[in-house]
């Protein structure tokens, strides 16, 4: 499916931002954004958190309404007041998390909202299960319909939401992170579905922080920065380094020196380890997991969703009951499946889903930094006010998190700024270890360099880091060592000049063969 | 870094986790076992207390105890049936005791009028009471709970002040056509009961053969992808506690019609019998799922345990209370074990 410069592209717009403003609180948002999408062009969407894609993909979407400028299709001008009128004028939108019904049949999410009707006005379930059934073999999904969608891998589920998006006469289809909850063969089943899009004249609009995708399906790209389009262009014209720059609004040079994350390897072999865990194990999720960690060493934790990754890190901090196996701590044991013995001990963790197990969205940036502290910032349970300031401040700035003031709510923060504020959460109960379970996803380039340069820092000072990350590279680049789980087992380890993409992936996928490094 | 540099090691890694581990399978069993419990553990226990009655109780059989039985569920089963709607979009009507009795006195004092006022009195004050609980729910965003624990008490309060504090009762005049809303038969069984039947027999059309329906599914399994999607959510919670106001009423005035009177005493607590009745009957209280034949058979469950526990004579029929909370306990149990499995993935 690679984009040659002979794919014809039709060069009418069939839907066009003229000028778009949208301001919440006094804060705009977006900028007087324009942009237009052909028929059959597959067009990325690029910035960081916090640059206006989620904005303006409301306001395509019919969720948010612009407060200036306009939206054409086909050179007529539309308004969208609700989502239903955008998908009634063929803008189908898939986003990040799957946004189905579980509980619901297969086919009853293909068809919901528009379920075929027999002459009596009844929902037609056999005509419906049969055209969903045919719908999404196109997509490689061979279950029964029947079934409640809840049954679904999540990549199976993403294929339904895709199903749906297309059969609904879509014109174009917004895709918003499709791929991040995804295995590898599903995205590659998603790919060829944008190419046959593509062929059908079909106008996606992509967004993504994956570049290697970017650069395989994008013929067009749009970077946006700070709610103001600094960019519209073909991306083969675009190098990497070209389109992160505009992303970030940074020197090229700058980059080249922050975004890539050297550590030297090999440098604690003889250091005594801070963090033993030994014979994890817990029904069906952990077999006898063994790790250390050692001080100022990143130990990377690599294996497929499933695999036993973050179960680890949860069994070590105690959020995870186990059957057997024993934490220690410089030596000492850890009492097991007790989080606030853990942390007393010195071992925090940064929780893989920040909404669900993080972030009090409700809460203020200084309640949410001092959280998990307030035991030890407290004396006779009343808590220094201006103790904890001076804790927030320096965190804040440390970690360059961009916050009106530390009353500002979470939930108004960038997903980077808020996976700072986490961070600095549990910097400030002071661990020597710290777990961190995908410290960058969901999060743009620039924040993700920053992140990965404070675990690098963190590190340097001492502290032992645990790295759970799905993506190759950021272990590769940040792992001293990396341990290889399947099926909640250790499958192998890879130790300095070994730790590379290649010899994970075929630590991963090695099928019974014992330690595929050896 | 991506894949497409090793290929052949992302796609064994691909074929890897498509194989399902003995852990997933383990789950998925139990997750299947679980599930058939919950849909269908009330009508299996319904067959096992049946069958036990039927050998050890002679007159449980007997023409006039099951018509009986039959009669006595009707009235539940129209107010469990609006609940249904309710608590598959998520919410909850605490007002349907209050509105069932109100409903009760409005009949008799419309009897008044005939046929025609002893019905529709009743239906358009309930209906107007869900559909303003349902405005509330739905525009306003309030919590089902609070919305309809008000209306419960501006429903009874209303019903006190109509009545007098329940000084005055409404007698339905015995002449009145309305009676046979309550009292006829037709083949042996009460009208209520062929009511009832045609009410849960149209309501699970409704609920499961309808674009209606499945936007009532969608709601309470998943909110905010429904108004992604552009589904009527506001409309649809409007809708269904309108529907639990107006059976409410209805099962109200079938009852007052059945004691030829507008009972102000009575309702108290019924919208916890029918909350009960629909979460036994396998619908989830946390809403994505049920239906209503499940209803009905948790209406049956209690009232024949209710049966029972009479006609053993010597055990207080308190315990009938005692049975219910005890079966609805064993079912969320159930609910929650099915629940977590997904929540926690």
């Amino acid at each position: 499916m690679a984009r040659e410069g002979n794919t014809r592209v039709d060069d009418e717009p069939v839907l066009e931002v003229v000028e778009v403003s949208k301001r919440f609180l006094g804060v705009t948002a977006l900028d007087r954004v324009s942009f237009a999408l052909r028929a059959g062009e597959v067009h990325g969407l690029v910035g960081e958190n916090g640059a206006g894609k989620s904005t303006l993909i409301k306001v395509l979407t019919g969720v948010h309404q612009p407060d200036g400028g306009e939206l054409r299709q086909s050179g007529r001008r539309v308004a969208f007041g609700t989502p239903i009128q955008a998908q009634q004028a063929g803008i189908s939108t898939i986003y990040q998390e799957v946004n189905l019904v579980p509980l619901l049949s297969i086919a009853g999410n293909v068809h919901l909202g528009r379920e075929p009707r027999t002459r009596w006005g009844l929902v037609d379930w056999s005509r419906m299960n049969a055209t969903a059934g045919e719908l999404l073999a196109d997509y490689g999904i061979h279950e029964d319909v029947r079934r409640p969608l809840g049954e679904l891998s999540v990549g199976g589920q993403q294929m339904v939401a895709l199903a749906r998006a297309i059969s609904v006469d879509a014109r174009v289809v917004i895709m918003d992170e499709p791929t991040s909850s995804l295995e590898p063969r599903e995205v590659e089943t998603l790919l060829a579905v944008i190419g046959r899009l593509h062929r059908q004249s079909i106008a996606v609009l992509y967004i993504s922080h994956r570049m290697e995708e970017l650069y395989r399906i994008c013929d067009r790209v749009t970077v946006l920065r700070d709610g103001r389009r600094v960019h519209t262009g073909p991306l083969a014209e675009l190098d990497r380094i070209e389109l992160v720059s505009r992303m970030l609004g940074r020197e090229v040079g700058d980059i080249r020196e922050h975004g890539a994350t050297s550590f030297g390897h090999d440098r604690h072999a003889a250091k005594e380890p801070l963090l033993r865990a030994e014979n994890l194990s817990s029904p069906h999720r952990l077999a006898g997991v063994s790790v250390t960690v050692r001080p100022g060493e990143i130990v990377g934790l690599a294996g497929l969703l499933g695999s036993g990754r973050s179960e680890t890190a949860r069994a070590v901090v105690g959020a995870l009951p186990l059957d057997g196996g024993t934490v220690l701590l410089a030596g000492k044991p850890v009492r097991r499946n007790n989080i606030g013995a853990a942390m007393r001990a010195g071992i925090s963790m940064l929780a893989e889903d920040r909404k669900a197990d993080g972030i009090i969205p409700t809460l203020s940036v200084r309640e949410n930094i001092v959280l998990a502290a307030l035991p030890r910032l407290s004396r006779f349970g009343v808590v220094s006010r201006a103790r904890q300031d001076r804790i927030v401040r320096a965190f804040m700035t440390r970690l360059r998190i961009k916050a009106v003031s530390p009353d500002q709510k979470v939930a108004e923060l960038s997903g980077g700024n808020q996976q700072k504020v986490l961070l600095a959460r549990w910097l400030c109960t002071q661990p020597t270890v710290l777990l961190l379970d995908e410290p960058t996803r969901g999060i743009d380039v620039g924040a993700k360099a920053e992140v990965q340069a404070l675990i690098e820092e963190l590190a340097e000072e001492g502290l032992g880091v645990l790295l759970i990350s799905s993506e190759m590279e950021e272990l590769v680049d940040g792992a001293d060592r990396v341990v290889v789980l399947r099926d909640g087992a250790v499958v192998g380890e890879l130790v300095g000049d070994q730790v590379t993409e290649d010899n994970v992936l075929a630590a991963i996928a090695a099928v019974d063969e014992g330690n595929p490094d050896d | 870094m991506r894949p497409s540099t090793t290929p052949r090691a992302a796609d064994r890694a691909a074929a890897e986790t498509s194989r399902a581990t003995p852990a997933s399978a383990a789950r998925t069993r139990r997750q299947l076992l679980a599930g058939v419990l919950q849909r269908q553990g009330a009508a299996v226990v319904l067959v096992l207390v049946l069958a036990t009655a039927w050998v050890s109780f002679p007159r449980f059989g007997g023409a006039d105890n099951l018509r009986d039985l039959a009669l006595q569920s009707s009235f539940l089963a129209v107010i469990a049936l609006g609940m249904t709607f309710v608590i598959i979009t998520g919410g909850i009507d605490l007002s349907v005791g209050s509105v069932y009795a109100l409903g009760g006195v409005l009949a008799a004092y419309g009897s008044r009028w005939g046929f025609l006022g002893a019905l529709a009195l009743p239906l358009a004050v309930c209906g107007l009471i869900g559909l303003v609980n349902g405005i509330l729910v739905a525009r306003t965003r309030m919590a089902p709970f609070i919305v309809t624990l008000a209306s419960l008490l501006f429903a009874r309060g209303l019903l006190l002040a109509i009545t007098n504090e329940g000084a005055t009762t409404y007698q339905i005049h015995g002449g009145s056509a309305f009676l046979q809303l309550g009292r006829g038969t037709v083949l042996g069984l009460g009208v209520p009961v062929y009511l009832a039947l045609a009410l849960c027999a149209a309501g699970g059309v409704l609920l499961r053969h309808t674009r209606f329906g499945q936007s009532v599914f969608a709601t309470g399994g998943a909110e905010s992808s429904a108004l992604l999607m552009g589904l009527p959510v506001a409309r649809t919670k409007i809708v269904v506690y309108t529907l639990s106001g107006l059976l409410a009423g209805f099962s109200g005035a079938m009852t007052a019609a059945y004691l030829q009177s507008g009972v102000t005493v009575i309702g108290v607590g019924t919208e916890l019998d029918a909350i009960s009745v629909v979460v036994i009957g396998g619908t989830l209280l946390t809403g994505g799922a049920g239906t209503v034949l499940g209803t009905v058979i948790g209406v049956l469950l209690r009232n024949v345990i209710q049966n029972v526990i009479n006609q053993i004579g010597t055990l207080d029929s308190n315990y009938q209370s005692v049975v219910s909370g005890g079966f609805l306990l064993a079912v969320v149990v159930v609910q929650r074990s099915l629940a977590r499995p997904r929540a926690g993935r």
